[in-house]
């Protein structure tokens, strides 16, 4: 372990910190603020994306990281921002477990992910492939923040992290995937955050409210 | 005869048998003159005492350098199945804990049994000396037929001692459930060694050692052994009989059945674990790892809400047992890896903390002892501020709660210490889940310490500091000097164990040598304890303890020097609120609340609160174990109906019954066919 | 040479003593300039104690000898702490009588004698205050121990001084996100056991919220200066702890120079007024949690440190 690079250190202590806006976003109230830590795993995403191209000497990994930045940091958080304005939620919602168990959850989960992961990082030769582990964890997490609330907006919050997730997953293991798929993949969360937006207006006007129990009764007894 | 010789071969095994009889003649004497107080009391307890120190000592010499192995026959028993007795440093240990805190609590119940209540004097000696006679006969067999006649003394003998004052409704109950889930393990046990003999129909322990059982039979009575042995060590869930028994009895009892008995379990399972069995797969390990901290977090988080005060001890006992086992787990998985040191490590823990435990609650049982004798109350809602009325008492008690909290320089710590030593390697476990879960128990280890010293400054502070809370308090006296005297060697024991713990971890060593074939890391120096390696860890109590004299020392000498103020005595200033009366100290419930709070679904709680508009409001909680609602009522009421059902068999008829014999007659008949 | 390391073993004690009050007073200055008030002087710390020594001391009729000695003993951990915890050199004779396991020990003591000695005037202000400090107390140890953990699996050792010898023989830094893990751990957990803002105000006074002051209520003149001080040492042992785990560069080593050893103590100097500025900063931006969230907030302390431990695990094996 001494002997990795400087920037494969940088690239450890980003993974951690991905991993870290990852519980914190499980543990945040605001919604606003879970926006803003949106933000900060996006652009933690761009600066370890960049930072892998530029180590790896990759073009087309570049694009992706622009891609990442414009998306991420840019268009999708001023897009949510803006729905959070409109739709005037600035509650806090409450997690349906508290706080303490759901974050003991969570590190059942990340042993759960690191354990998978464990084998593959012995194999490992790059530092890289050993963050597979960090990603699949982010992953979960995401999945059980989407669990933990009922508020729709906190749910697509959920959504995107699990995209992240799975985009850092991408890059750590195989240096990212082809630029069509990440284009695809990119234009399909764009596209999913308008129409959740549109669905958004939708269910309030519905039920005033954007708390997902509402959901329930429309199911016929 | 062989058995002679063969004691004559063996001098220490003969006379640890010649000690055990000693005991049991005198409890016999006792029944000479059951009802005269001074002929049991200050003849025949002392005279216990003498000999549980010999038991001390002839145990103590088994974990010095240059002790072989003694085990001989003796011609007693049944025909063709003889008595087999052994002595090795395993149970030499656990016969100089036996000895050791055995001699205390004798000489405390030579001050402390009177005439008049319950059973007479010299029946309750007799009970005594059979409970501990058994208890070392237990520890020194060296079959399973030995072992379960013994086993079965010491939980009769000791139900009898529960049950000394037997007039009273809920103290019969309590001795009854004590008796059920004894029998219940034992059966238990039972079954455990019927797998162990492998087919082979010995059942002394050196068959069973050389037997090979196929590893699902091995598994099969490793549960089993988990299952009896943890019964009668309170593991959680099987737990439920230790605070209903415990209380029940009078307090040296409490004492023995807390700081021993539960011991002798815990011998048992190390015994089979270890000795009996051979390496097992790891799960075995994980399994009794995550029951241990498991036991350990429920009996303190319980423990903080108690209300009695030995009730509250009862449930610390459970907590101590819980860590004890999770030694014993960790020990176990590391053996399953063979990192040999790291086993040595964790069960050096394991044994330290038993001899801890033993110590430090037997003392605190007694202590609560002398503060019932004294004021006849052992709700803590009614006592306080005894620390004026009781200094020998509540100077010893405070070593004592100390200790058990685990602080430095006492002996708790060094235990606690020991096992996260143990919990810092395990992340080199060669298994991509075990590395990352088993290292998390030791946030449970410290959780539960934490908490412990939580429960104590509750006991503690409930019961000897603030002020009485009744106003019969201030006529409490303090303990008689056998009672002293008995706490005072108690005291002692912990405090010498937190000073020299090296001493204690090379006795151990002899121990973990025969168990696992290594043994911890002396250290170059006799000062200071480094298990692993001297620049990884190292911890010296004596020197903690030197420094914080030498601070005090200093410190106290230049206020004398250069403080000129006067110290006056006056009201408490209390924020300056003038109108105070001792029900405003924080109640034992009241000190519970925020444990009770943060952990409220592990409860089941009643509550009755005041209305705004009573005139004498009244406020009453109570807290009560969920095991046993979802458990036990449960399965009780199941083997209720199920007995309900075959009452139909019972037709109450002469001829039905002898046609039920006939039929199985020929039954049996055509099975043998 | 052994002469030597034992002048430094008291010189470092006596340092520590000297110099805790000027950090708080450093703290509470910046605190002050921060929330826009008038500082008091860096010694104010230093004229309360005077004060307190001068005064005569009022002693509650039923004060027993357990609410006479508390003081002192609490007084004596934290200094025999102090000497241990290396904070300018590891060439400490003393330091190898307590790792950082047996530390948090001692700290623990101090902690339950303080709280047994508020419950011994039995008043229900004394009470209160032991039963928060206590909780507050198990919720911390867990948290603690597992950044320690962080450590051990980096630097093989829980003896403080090969801690700090073991980072500063490296050849370059290394930087590790476990060891930021438990960096951002360590704070919380300093924050909450030294009764600093978000779980106590240090500057409080209304009974109701108070932890530690609740508990010294009772205590006057020359006890109260004791305690105080001893609280103020343990805030600064903390400091000291965080240096050798965390940022260990200036300690003299074994074999240092005189040289060495005044740079050693420039460099203490440098540390605690950046650890004095951030702490202050801290405590201006963040609000008092009510009781009941203390247990979210250390949550999150001990799950970053088990992050910290598991990324080690994962990465950096």
């Amino acid at each position: 372990m001494t002997s990795i690079s400087f920037a494969n250190q940088v690239l450890q202590v980003l993974a951690g910190a991905l991993l870290l806006i990852s519980f914190a976003m499980l543990a945040e109230r605001r919604s606003r603020r879970l926006v803003i830590l949106l933000v900060c795993q996006g652009a933690v995403l761009f600066v370890s994306t960049a930072l892998v191209a530029a180590t790896a000497h990759l073009t087309h990994l570049f694009y992706s990281a622009a891609l990442t930045l414009i998306l991420k940091v840019g268009v999708l958080p001023w897009i949510l921002l803006r729905l959070l304005r409109q739709l005037g939620i600035e509650r806090d919602n409450e997690p349906l477990l508290n706080l303490p168990t759901l974050m003991l959850v969570g590190i059942g989960l990340v042993i759960f992910a690191f354990g998978l992961a464990q084998p593959v990082s012995a194999l490992a030769t790059t530092v890289l492939r050993r963050t597979l582990g960090i990603a699949l964890a982010v992953i979960l997490l995401a999945f059980l923040m989407i669990l933990a609330r009922r508020k729709a907006f906190t749910q697509v919050i959920g959504f995107l992290a699990l995209e992240n997730g799975l985009f850092f997953a991408a890059t750590s293991t195989t240096y990212g995937m082809p630029m069509v798929v990440e284009l695809g993949i990119a234009l399909d969360v764009l596209v999913g955050v308008f129409i959740f937006g549109v669905f958004f207006f939708h269910i309030r006007e519905q039920f005033d409210s954007l708390d997902l129990r509402h959901l329930e009764s429309l199911k016929e007894d | 005869m062989a058995g002679v010789n063969g004691l004559a071969a063996t001098p220490d095994l003969a006379m640890l048998l010649g000690l055990i009889a000693a005991w049991l003649l005198v409890g016999v004497s006792g029944l000479l003159q059951p009802h005269r107080i001074g002929w049991v009391a200050h003849i025949l307890f002392p005279v216990g005492a003498l000999i549980a120190l010999g038991v001390a000592i002839v145990g103590a010499l088994t974990v010095v350098d240059g002790f072989v192995t003694q085990s001989t026959v003796l011609p007693l028993g049944l025909p063709d199945l003889p008595f087999h007795v052994r002595l090795d440093p395993l149970s030499g240990f656990f016969l100089l804990l036996l000895g050791s805190a055995g001699t205390g609590i004798s000489v405390f119940s030579a001050g402390y049994f009177r005439s008049g209540e319950g059973t007479a004097p010299g029946l309750l000696c007799l009970q005594y000396h059979v409970f501990l006679a058994s208890m070392a006969t237990v520890i020194l067999a060296d079959d399973a037929y030995l072992f379960m006649v013994a086993w079965e003394t010491m939980a009769l003998s000791s139900y009898f001692l529960v049950t000394t004052q037997h007039r009273l409704p809920d103290i019969r109950r309590a001795g009854f459930l004590y008796l059920l889930m004894a029998h219940v393990g034992a059966l238990g046990l039972l079954l455990c060694f019927g797998v162990l003999h492998g087919g082979s129909w010995q059942m002394t322990f050196d068959a069973m050692r050389g037997a090979t059982l196929a590893p699902a039979w091995a598994s099969i009575a490793f549960l089993l052994a988990l299952f009896g042995f943890g019964a009668k060590a309170g593991l959680v869930p099987l737990h439920v009989w230790l605070p209903e028994a415990h209380p029940a009895a009078p307090s040296p009892v409490s004492a023995m059945m807390s700081g021993l008995m539960l011991k002798t379990a815990i011998y048992g399972l190390l015994r089979v674990s270890w000795d009996l069995l051979h390496v097992g797969p790891w799960w075995w390990g994980l399994l009794t790892l995550a029951l241990g901290l498991g036991t350990a977090l429920y009996g303190v988080i319980f423990a903080t809400a108690q209300t009695d005060m030995k009730r509250l001890l009862a449930y610390s006992s459970i907590e101590n047992i819980g860590l004890i086992v999770a030694g014993i787990g960790l020990a176990l998985v590391c053996r399953s890896f063979d990192m040999r040191v790291l086993a040595a490590l964790a069960l050096a823990a394991v044994l330290i903390h038993a001899l801890n435990h033993a110590l430090f609650k037997s003392l605190l049982f007694l202590a609560t002892g002398s503060v019932m004798h004294a004021t006849g109350e052992r709700s803590l809602g009614k006592l306080g501020g005894l620390i004026q009325r009781m200094p020998w008492v509540a100077a010893l008690a405070l070593i004592g709660s100390l200790a058990i909290a685990g602080l430095p320089p006492l002996n708790g710590f060094v235990s606690e210490w020991l096992l996260l030593q143990a919990f810092l390697q395990t992340p080199q476990i060669p298994h991509a889940f075990l590395n990352m879960i088993v290292p998390l128990g030791a946030a449970v280890v410290s959780l539960t310490a934490a908490l412990a010293g939580y429960v104590m400054v509750k006991f503690y502070g409930v019961i000897f500091l603030g002020q009485p809370r009744e106003s019969e308090l201030r006529e409490a006296h303090d303990a008689g000097w056998l009672e002293r005297a008995g706490l005072l060697w108690l005291a002692l024991g912990c405090v010498l164990i937190g000073l020299f713990p090296q001493v204690a971890l090379d006795g151990v060593g002899h121990v973990t040598q025969l168990l696992i074939g290594t043994t911890v890391q002396r250290g170059p120096s006799a000062w200071w304890m480094t298990p692993m390696a001297s620049n990884h860890a190292s911890y010296s109590g004596l020197w903690l303890w030197v420094g914080m004299v030498v601070v005090v020392g200093i410190t106290v000498a230049l206020m004398r020097r250069f403080y000129h103020g006067q110290v006056r005595r006056t009201a408490p200033w209390n924020c300056g609120y003038p109108w105070r009366t001792p029900r405003m100290q924080d109640t034992a419930e009241g000190f519970g609340q925020p444990i009770r709070h943060l952990f409220g679904p592990i409860f089941r709680i009643e509550r009755e609160m005041p209305a705004p508009t009573d005139a004498e409001p009244r406020y009453r909680i109570d807290i009560q174990d969920r095991f046993w609602h979802t458990f036990y009522v449960p399965l009780a009421q199941l083997v209720r109906r199920t007995a309900e059902g075959l009452t139909i068999l019972q037709g109450g008829r002469l001829p039905i019954y002898l046609l039920y014999s006939f039929l199985t007659l020929v039954f049996l008949l055509v099975c043998v066919l | 040479m052994m002469a030597m390391s034992y002048a430094w073993q008291v010189g470092e004690c006596l340092l520590a003593i000297a110099l805790a009050p000027l950090f708080v007073g450093w703290v509470t200055q910046c605190r002050a300039w921060l929330q826009n008030r008038s500082a008091p002087v860096l010694w104010q710390p230093y004229r309360v104690l005077r004060k307190l020594f001068h005064k005569d001391a009022a002693l509650a009729t039923h004060a027993s000898w357990l609410f006479r000695g508390a003081p002192y003993a609490v007084f004596a951990t934290m200094v025999v702490a102090a000497a241990i915890v290396p904070s300018i050199t590891t060439d400490l004779p003393l330091a190898r009588v307590a790792d950082a396991i047996a530390l948090v020990g001692l700290f623990a003591t101090g902690r339950v004698i303080i709280a047994l000695a508020a419950m011994d005037i039995g008043t229900a202000f004394g009470s209160l205050g032991a039963r928060r400090e206590m909780m507050i107390g198990f919720l911390t140890e867990p948290a603690l121990l597992m950044v320690l953990f962080n450590a051990f699996l980096m630097f093989g050792s829980t003896a403080l001084p090969t801690i700090v010898a073991n980072t500063l023989t490296q050849p370059h830094i290394v930087l590790h996100a476990s060891l930021a893990f438990a960096g951002v751990a360590f704070v919380m957990v300093l924050l909450a056991e030294n009764a600093r803002l978000p779980i106590d105000n240090p500057s409080t006074h209304l009974e109701l919220t108070m932890i530690h002051e609740a508990m010294v209520l009772e205590y006057s003149a020359c006890h109260l200066a004791l305690i105080e001080w001893a609280s103020w040492l343990k805030l600064f042992n903390y400091a000291c702890i965080g240096f050798a785990l965390f940022v260990p560069w200036g300690i003299a080593l074994q074999d240092a120079s005189p040289w060495g050893f005044g740079l050693a103590i420039v460099m203490l100097g440098v540390k605690l007024v950046v650890a004095g500025a951030a702490l202050a900063l801290l405590e201006t931006v963040s609000a008092k949690l009510r009781l009941f969230r203390a247990p979210e907030f250390l949550t999150m302390a001990f799950l970053l440190a088990v992050l910290g431990l598991l990324v080690h695990l994962l990465l950096e094996v």
